[in-house]
């Protein structure tokens, strides 16, 4: 049987392989002379080409962030011969013992290092560097080489372009084969969402070197070298003199501006005071601790990050929730006597003014009162079987205004905020052991709602609109650089969209009343804008209120949106209205009238209120 | 066998124990040098990866005593299908949980440990296989069996390819060799051949060589599988139809030139006369002609008259040959869009590097260019060891997992290289003779399983680093550094000895 002789044939077959294996071995090991001869050269080196990282633009074509030569130097340790450690210290702009102590390293490591250039010193100005390049050729062993270093022509949203540094190690891991050590990347901000857009490709250059280590010649005449690929430009939405300003008046204060155009969804400033100067930004290896250590965590993007309770302003949520359930209509009034009284001796408490009042006047004076009516209608619907259910769905109606939830907009490491629902309050009194007047906070934005100056500025937009919102985002669509086709299309909330203009006109009366009437914002009244707003004043359990303000304007055809969020500046109306409405009348008008103002704006320093840890 | 052996000794393949030791140290001490600069530390200190390999030496030697003394070698016959199904399990599980190492996903993380469940899954395919297979009513040539066996070896190896790990599963295809053994037919491995042959010879030269060299292989076939009495005819017959079409490219070309030519001529002239613009006319289809059609138009002339020819006079095998043929057109066609749509981007480029297709000096082709250096630097006797530049300066990467070779080649030489692949040889001999003289049939097809393993691994890797196969990230046994593959190949050698000294003892 010829199965029998199978093994054999399969011995035969193994033979053969291994033969195949053998002869190619001999021949590139014994008679083809060319890899010994590639191997005493160390054939290739590669240099590498670094791309210009792309650009960052305003929205009206003002350069954000650019880019100026730097140099790297770099050293090849074996190709050092002795030299005056002074003179090149000089050049170089640093210590003689900074020189030594990196040689006795490469001494130390000169095994894994090899033949390889080692990078001695990063990012050198380009002055420092012209220096060096003048007696470069008393060094041998020593090269620069050229690295774009960011510049910031305007100082303009330092939290919000975020840093550019170096990649470590964790960072190469999270991206894998994308990137080397000694290449940077964007930590945060725009840098951060738009890296993949703004870095580029690297290239490189090959040599052929000598038994000697020298370079000889390009490989291949150079024909398998690859240039750099520039990186793309970006074009933001921001504003940047409107940015500037924001910070300006945000000065001495913690907390927030965040100004959207209505119509788009564009984010025109995002302030998040305190901020990173661009100056640190620039170089933030020397400048990283010095930012950690601050208390008032200047690194921590409050605009988006940060989570409030929304105050007064969320009113206007209660409000339109009402009036889409049926519960509320603009002419119900209710009485106030200083509050609302509600279980047994409690009192949830208001300031003062005429009583009883209707829906826009209830906007227009702030009544909390009122709103713990409408709240107690909503929750306690007769639609519906328990209050549990009715706080369900007014959890639905306030989610869908993007409360709650990340609102999606491009900006990295947003954050949701929180709105309770039935489930929250199960956890903490047990399932039915709990009615309206248990939440009753919630009326007037206090108790469990946390929203980030984002969510409010976004609210603002939703009823500018009367009753759709674009999702925030911060990068406009620009040459090779496309956004996600959602930022384009509408979101509705739940409310239908007849309800809002009733809202607008209390806003509307909250700034423009005539004086006496009781708007709780005139300060932020500014002739011929038709500026609506609606104050909030949050309860800071570390301490003063904090002050909260959202306004629109124009009333017809709102081209800003912003939300203003002091923390422990008081009253709505103490420093977010006037930061908010100043803002506003700068963007719409290119210059603000009210000069004493904007000074005190500017030189309020608040810094002691805070409570840090 | 008329005398029962009652000491261990004589029944303990102490050959192949040696050959099994001799390589672990190999590897041991090129694992060392290859890593020694940039990772300093002794050879048992355990900060250093050859301080690392010594402790999944020091286990893998625990492992393999308590598999030949302690473990009863029945053990693995009646515990081979829920091992399979659990291991399988594992592979599966390890798709979900795992990190993603160069982006493969098929790595167990415990802590400081990693472990590859695929290393395992080729012991638990084995043991299986060899179950299956030596069932008393088991016959290769039934469909039923032959499906069977290939699914046991088909789902593992298809769950691998989603573990991204192409590689490893590629060693399955090694099982053919014992499937082989058991009385698979051989034209199946010819089948195989042909099919990469095809593939090769269409994407490195051209389908029109692909085409003719499968029609003389089968002509050949066909002349001497035939009835012997039309041999010579149908010798004859094959040999002046591939000289034909053959030498018709390269006259096809000459007089394609010609008339290139003569065209250009005429084109530069002010004034064509009639006479010449019929000539032009009549020849310029010429250009158009590509051979290939040609000759699939010949092939399609004589596939019904062939047919024919085999119905009539019952030639099965002509029958077989020319259905053959057409799946081969039908493959060498399809091979452009096999390469472009159903490989990897990164399968692709590894297999145009290694067919001379691209140059890739920065990419793929750096690592097999370095690889090459390093080992063709070596010549007759090495550099020494601890002596090389390319493995110790980093130039060659993996340089002690999957590129431990060329450590071997730089340091050692050709000398180095022979003894190492000599050892490995004889490795894979002595399991095949062994297993050829045991009576069960369970060992054997055991022993066989683990022999086509170790030559895959051997073939794919070595033939990786000098340029002979695509660069496929398999680690060559016993030598490269890591535990998991170490412990599997100690296991699975280590399972056959024991089966084998209980042969011995027993019998």
């Amino acid at each position: 049987m010829s199965r029998d002789r199978r093994h054999i044939r399969l011995l035969i077959g193994l033979g053969a392989a291994v033969l195949l294996l053998l002869g190619t071995l001999f021949s590139i090991q014994i008679p083809d002379n060319s890899y010994k001869q590639d191997a005493d050269r160390n054939s290739t080196v590669y240099e590498t080409i670094y791309p210009t990282r792309g650009a960052i633009f305003d929205r009206n074509g003002a350069v954000l962030v650019g880019n100026k030569v730097a140099y790297d130097i770099l050293v090849i340790p074996r190709d050092v011969r002795a030299f005056d450690t002074l003179a090149l210290a000089t050049a170089l702009d640093i210590t003689p013992e900074f020189i030594r102590s990196k040689l006795a390293e490469y001494e130390r490591k000169r095994t894994s290092i090899g033949f390889q250039a080692v990078t001695m010193l990063r990012m050198l100005p380009a002055e420092t560097y012209m220096r060096f390049d003048e007696v470069k050729y008393k060094f041998p062993g020593f090269r620069g080489q050229v690295r774009g270093m960011r510049e910031y022509p305007v100082n303009a949203g330092g939290n919000l372009l975020g840093y550019v540094s170096e990649v470590d190690q964790r960072y190469m891991e999270q991206h894998p084969g994308e990137y080397r050590s000694g290449d940077y990347a964007g930590m945060t901000g725009i840098e951060a969402a738009r890296e993949k857009d703004l870095r580029g490709e690297k290239g490189y250059h090959i040599y052929l070197r000598n038994a000697r280590n020298q370079i000889e010649q390009p490989y291949k005449d150079g024909t398998m070298d690859k240039e750099a690929v520039p990186g793309k430009n970006i074009v933001t939405t921001i504003d940047a003199q409107l940015q500037q300003y924001g910070q300006e008046l945000m000065a001495g204060k913690v907390g927030s501006v965040v100004a959207i155009e209505p119509s788009t969804g564009e984010i025109l400033a995002l302030v998040s005071a305190p901020g990173i100067d661009v100056d640190q930004l620039a170089d933030i290896g020397k400048h990283y601790n010095e930012i950690v250590k601050n208390p008032y965590k200047p690194m921590y993007n409050r605009a988006v990050q940060a989570s409030y309770p929304p105050g007064s302003v969320f009113k206007l949520v209660n409000a339109l929730i009402g009036l889409e359930e049926g519960v509320l209509r603009p002419e119900t009034r209710y009485s106030c006597a200083h509050g609302y009284n509600y279980g047994a001796g409690h009192k949830l408490g208001c300031h003062g003014h005429r009583s009883p009042i209707n829906m826009e006047e209830s906007i227009m004076m702030s009544c909390n009162a009122y709103y713990c009516y409408v709240l107690k209608n909503i929750v306690d619907n007769r639609k519906y079987n328990s209050p549990a259910e009715g706080l369900d769905h007014w959890n639905e109606y306030v989610k869908s205004f993007g409360f709650g939830r990340k609102l999606g907009s491009d900006f990295p490491a947003e954050l949701s905020g929180s709105i309770p629902s039935a489930r929250t309050y199960n956890r903490a009194y047990g399932r039915g052991r709990w009615n309206s007047t248990t939440v009753i906070s919630l009326s007037i934005g206090q108790g469990e709602i946390l929203a980030t100056p984002m969510h409010l500025a976004n609210l603002c937009a939703t009823i500018a609109n009367r009753g759709h919102y674009y999702i925030p985002h911060i990068i406009k669509a620009s040459e090779g650089v496309e956004i996600d086709p959602r930022f384009y299309e509408p979101q509705y909330t739940m409310v239908d969209t007849t309800h809002f203009p009733k809202v607008v006109k209390g806003m509307w009366l909250a700034v423009n009343a005539p004086a006496g009437s009781g708007g709780t914002a005139r300060i932020a009244h500014v002739d011929s804008l038709d500026i609506c707003g609606k104050t909030g004043t949050a309860q800071n359990p570390r301490g003063a209120d904090n002050s909260v303000f959202i306004c629109f304007a124009p009333m017809d055809n709102p081209k800003i949106a912003l939300a203003a969020y002091v923390e422990n500046g008081g009253f709505g109306a103490s420093y977010a209205a006037p930061i908010a409405s100043l803002m506003a009348e700068k963007y719409l008008k290119g210059k603000t009238s009210r000069p004493q103002l904007e000074e005190r704006m500017m030189q309020a320093n608040l810094l002691d209120r805070v409570k840090h840890d | 066998m008329t005398e029962r052996s009652t000491h261990t000794r004589q029944s303990v393949d102490w050959w192949l124990i040696g050959a099994y030791l001799a390589l672990v140290i190999i590897g041991w001490l090129n694992i060392y040098a290859a890593t020694h600069s940039s990772e300093p530390g002794s050879l048992i200190s355990w900060s250093s990866r050859a301080g690392k390999q010594f402790v999944w030496i020091l286990t893998s030697l625990g492992l393999a005593g308590l598999i030949l003394y302690i473990l009863p070698s029945r053990l693995w016959e009646s515990t081979c299908i829920p091992f399979y199904v659990m291991v399988l399990g594992l592979l599966v599980l390890v798709i979900f949980v795992s990190s993603d190492v160069k982006g493969s996903h098929s790595w167990f993380n415990l802590g400081p440990v990693r472990f590859q469940p695929a290393e395992i899954s080729k012991i638990s395919t084995s043991l299986l296989l060899s179950y299956v297979m030596s069932q008393q009513n088991f016959r290769m040539t039934r469909w039923k069996d032959f499906w069977t066996v290939v699914l046991i070896i088909a789902v593992p190896m298809l769950v691998i390819v989603g573990e991204s790990e192409t590689g490893s599963a590629l060693v399955y295809a090694g099982f053919i060799f014992v499937l082989y053994r058991e009385g698979l037919s051989g034209w199946w491995l010819g089948a195989i051949g042909l099919i990469i042959m095809l593939f090769v010879g269409t994407l490195k030269w051209s389908s029109y060589w692909s085409v003719m060299f499968m029609t003389a292989m089968l002509l050949l076939c066909n002349a001497f599988m035939g009835p012997v009495r039309s041999r010579n005819k149908r010798l004859l017959y094959g040999g002046v139809f591939l000289l034909v079409m053959g030498t018709f490219p390269f006259v096809l070309r000459h007089f394609c030139e010609q008339v290139q030519a003569h065209m250009d001529f005429l084109s530069t002239r002010v004034w064509v006369p009639a006479a010449d613009e019929t000539y032009n006319y009549a020849w310029s289809f010429l250009l158009k002609v590509n051979p290939l059609w040609v000759l699939l138009g010949a092939g399609a002339l004589a596939l019904p008259l062939l047919a024919w020819k085999a119905w009539n006079g019952r030639d099965r095998f002509l029958a077989i040959s020319l259905g053959v043929w057409t799946a081969g057109v039908a493959l060498v066609f399809s091979t452009d869009y096999i390469f472009q749509n159903v490989l990897q981007p990164h399968q692709r480029s590894r297999i145009e590097v290694l067919l001379g297709l691209r140059e890739d000096p920065a990419g793929v082709g750096y690592n097999v260019m370095q690889s090459k250096i390093a080992i063709g630097s070596g010549g007759l006797f090495g550099k020494g060891y601890l002596q090389g530049t390319q493995t110790t300066f980093g130039f060659v990467p993996e340089q002690a997992t999957d590129f431990i070779f060329c450590t071997v080649g730089e340091e050692w030489g050709f000398f180095g290289c022979l003894l190492v692949i000599g050892l490995y040889t004889f490795l894979i001999a002595r399991l095949v003779l062994d297993a050829e003289s045991c009576r069960g049939k369970f060992t054997r097809i055991y022993g066989y399983c683990v022999a086509a393993c170790v030559f895959m691994h051997l073939f794919i890797n070595v033939g990786m680093t000098i340029g002979l196969m695509p660069v496929i990230g398999i680690p060559l046994p016993l030598l490269s550094y890591g535990g998991s593959s170490l412990w599997a190949f100690t296991i699975l050698i280590f399972i056959f000895l024991s089966l084998y000294r209980n042969e011995k003892k027993y019998f």
